[in-house]
């Protein structure tokens, strides 16, 4: 067995187990150290497929290397590293653990060779998340994350029947891109489609990551939904459905997080909106939008963990979590606000940060492919996200009105992770080429052309000027916005209620009347027996009865003797 | 809270010139297009200023559609809370 034999997911899936069982201060040292383990093993790893079993008649590869799934592994150990930095103030173990397994598993999903572990790893990580989640230990978290964690069990049971259809047809568990033209591939796709927050079913995100710990929510941001990024972009790279879903998902999440007062669920909103410009790309499906997608899911990844990381600081040093709570923060968290800009400005792909050189590409293929209307909606959209990440949040948490709060930056370890993925941001802006380099197909592009920069910085400042010239019209209100979460957290509880209220009525008729029914029947044909004959139907005292029995026993053993 | 205890980056003076710098900047952003060759992928969006007030409109635009669908589907933040 040789180094690459061993799945480097699974460093960190077993790693978890140590957590609780070691010494408290030797803890930080495995959960920094055994990510770095998992880059190593990663960066280590050849091209070609590795650990390998056979089950049954089916070849399981749990190693399958490329440069696409080397790229989604690295990503995701330096968001663990990263993250597990910036929860080394977390007291719960249990969250701990969960993150690791999760982190694993997801690692577990993009390198994986076949359906069948892919199918492995991706329960898995549902079961994790849903542990992050629960290891919050409030009634809320545990509502949240049972309806987080059905609605994951029921996209796994439609990838699940997906998967064993389509090895049905095929004859085959590989995983591959697929024709969407059998039952199970059109499963399979749903299944992937529901964790990456695709319309209908996209309120579990909003729903549930707003609701994690401090740093629950900052790991929950990175794995599922990119994971579900990172499947598409394999199995179904040019399914033109995919870019309609895309800008669908866009600008859902632009307009949701407009509406929203609760700060993380601003930044979830802003998931949906992100991974529906990946998923758009995926639709789109050329060499140049699939290199945009890949690029943009790792910086996703990154700018995404810390905006999550400063607003993680904001709740863990203040409590609170509404804009209306908040502002005039920048006064004592000054550190914090301005990682949380940079965050801001990386999403909003704003030049010399990450989300420019990776967005570019996607809107770039669009260009290319002649795809019109396509192209104007992502640059609406590109606005959309300056307006409502790039400078709401920022905006109503750390400006805005004073909220009186005093709040100091967070631990140095919160502030050392912040600082690290600030850097990031910046480094991969200005040397766009070290990412580059990881992209599964050759790069032919070149972001930073005066022309292209000038025509952003017109964008995005002028979706700024017009954020400021509308900020009476934004106001934050004590408010929620209904999402399509409320048909089952509201009209199907309330409709199954009515329903049955319906049903208990009606049983009840029905059975009283039946009632009534039997038992004037019984004092019917009673009657009738007594008036029949009334001696027969007589009744007798039982001690007559038994005495009357005994005479004709008697008589009987009496007659027995003159045989 | 007089002018002189504040922060000095929300005192009016500040905000001012905030608001006169960044109207500057975006002036000398539209002026910019007479000096650099587009390369338009389609027609209009090779016209001058066409990035300066398509992200003006479209923001308007998404700001209000906001609003107005709010109108219908916002609900006070403690609508799920007897759940």
């Amino acid at each position: 067995m040789t180094m690459s034999d061993f799945p480097p997911g699974l460093v960190l899936v077993l790693g978890a187990f140590l957590l609780p069982i070691i010494a408290k201060k030797f803890r930080a040292i495995l959960t920094l150290g055994l990510p770095l383990i998992t880059l190593f093993l990663v960066w280590n790893l050849p091209n070609g497929s590795f650990s390998t079993f056979l089950l049954f008649d089916y070849q399981l590869t749990f190693v399958h290397s490329d440069s696409l799934s080397r790229l989604f592994a690295t990503v995701f150990s330096i968001m663990t590293f990263g993250g597990s930095l910036y929860a080394l103030k977390q007291k719960q173990v249990l969250e701990l653990v969960a993150v690791f397994v999760y982190a694993g598993s997801a690692i577990g999903v993009v390198l994986a060779g076949d359906l069948i572990s892919l199918f492995i790893f991706w329960e898995m990580m549902a079961v994790a998340s849903t542990l992050v989640l629960l290891s919050v230990g409030s009634n809320i978290s545990y509502q949240v994350s049972m309806r987080y964690f059905l609605v994951h069990v029921f996209g796994g049971t439609l990838l699940l029947v997906g998967i064993l259809a389509h090895i049905i047809d095929s004859g085959s568990t590989a995983f591959t891109a697929m024709e969407l033209n059998s039952f199970g591939s059109i499963l399979i796709l749903i299944g992937f489609l529901i964790n990456a927050a695709a319309p209908p079913l996209s309120a579990w995100l909003s729903d549930a990551y707003p609701e994690a710990s401090f740093s629950g929510a900052v790991f929950l941001s990175a794995f599922t939904t990119k994971a579900a990024v990172y499947v598409l972009l394999r199995g179904f790279p040019g399914v033109e459905i995919l870019v309609f879903i895309g800008v669908f998902m866009i600008f859902y999440g632009i307009i949701y997080a407009l509406l929203e007062n609760d700060i993380r669920r601003i930044l979830a909103y802003s998931i949906v909106n992100q991974v529906g410009f990946m998923v758009t790309g995926i639709g789109i499906g050329t060499e140049m939008a699939l290199n945009g997608v890949a690029a943009h899911a790792f910086t996703h990844i990154i700018y995404k963990g810390l905006l999550l990381m400063s607003a993680g600081a904001v709740i863990y040093m203040t409590g609170k979590r509404k804009c209306t709570d908040l502002g005039g923060l920048f006064q004592s968290m000054p550190l914090t606000t301005i990682c949380a800009i940079i965050g801001a400005l990386s999403i909003s792909s704003f030049p010399l940060t990450s989300g420019f050189i990776s967005k570019s590409m996607i809107s770039q293929a669009a260009a290319d492919g002649g795809l019109t209307t396509i192209w104007f909606l992502l640059m609406a959209a590109s606005a959309g996200v300056f307006l409502h990440a790039g400078i709401k949040f920022p905006w109503f948490v750390f400006f805005q009105k004073d909220s009186g709060l005093r709040p100091s930056d967070p631990p140095w370890s919160m502030r050392l992770a912040m600082l690290l993925f600030a850097g990031i941001c910046i480094g991969l802006g200005v040397w766009p080429e070290l990412l580059y380099s990881m992209l599964p197909y050759p790069v032919n592009y070149e972001p930073y052309t005066v022309t292209h920069v000038l025509h952003m910085l017109q964008l995005l400042l002028f979706s700024g000027f017009a954020f400021f010239l509308m900020l009476p019209l934004m106001k934050r209100t004590l408010t929620i916005t209904l999402d399509a979460d409320w048909f089952y957290r509201r009209l199907f509880p309330s409709a199954f209620k009515n329903i049955f209220s319906i049903i208990w009525r009606i049983d009840k008729v029905i059975r009283l009347a039946c009632l009534d029914k039997l038992s004037s029947g019984f004092r019917f044909i009673s009657k009738k027996n007594n008036r029949l004959s009334g001696l027969l139907s007589r009744n007798h005292p039982s001690g007559s009865m038994a005495m009357w029995v005994a005479v004709v026993l008697a008589i009987y053993l009496f007659l027995s003797f003159f045989k | 809270m007089n002018e002189q205890e504040k922060h000095w980056l929300v005192r009016a003076k500040t905000v001012r010139l905030l608001w006169r710098g960044g109207i500057a900047i975006l002036f000398l952003l539209v002026i910019a297009d007479f000096f650099v060759h587009a390369h338009p992928y389609f027609q209009i969006d090779g016209t001058f200023g066409f990035y300066s007030w398509f992200g003006l409109v479209v923001c308007a635009g998404m700001v209000v559609f906001a609003k107005a669908l709010g109108v219908f589907l916002k609900r006070k933040d403690t609508y799920y809370d007897n759940e």
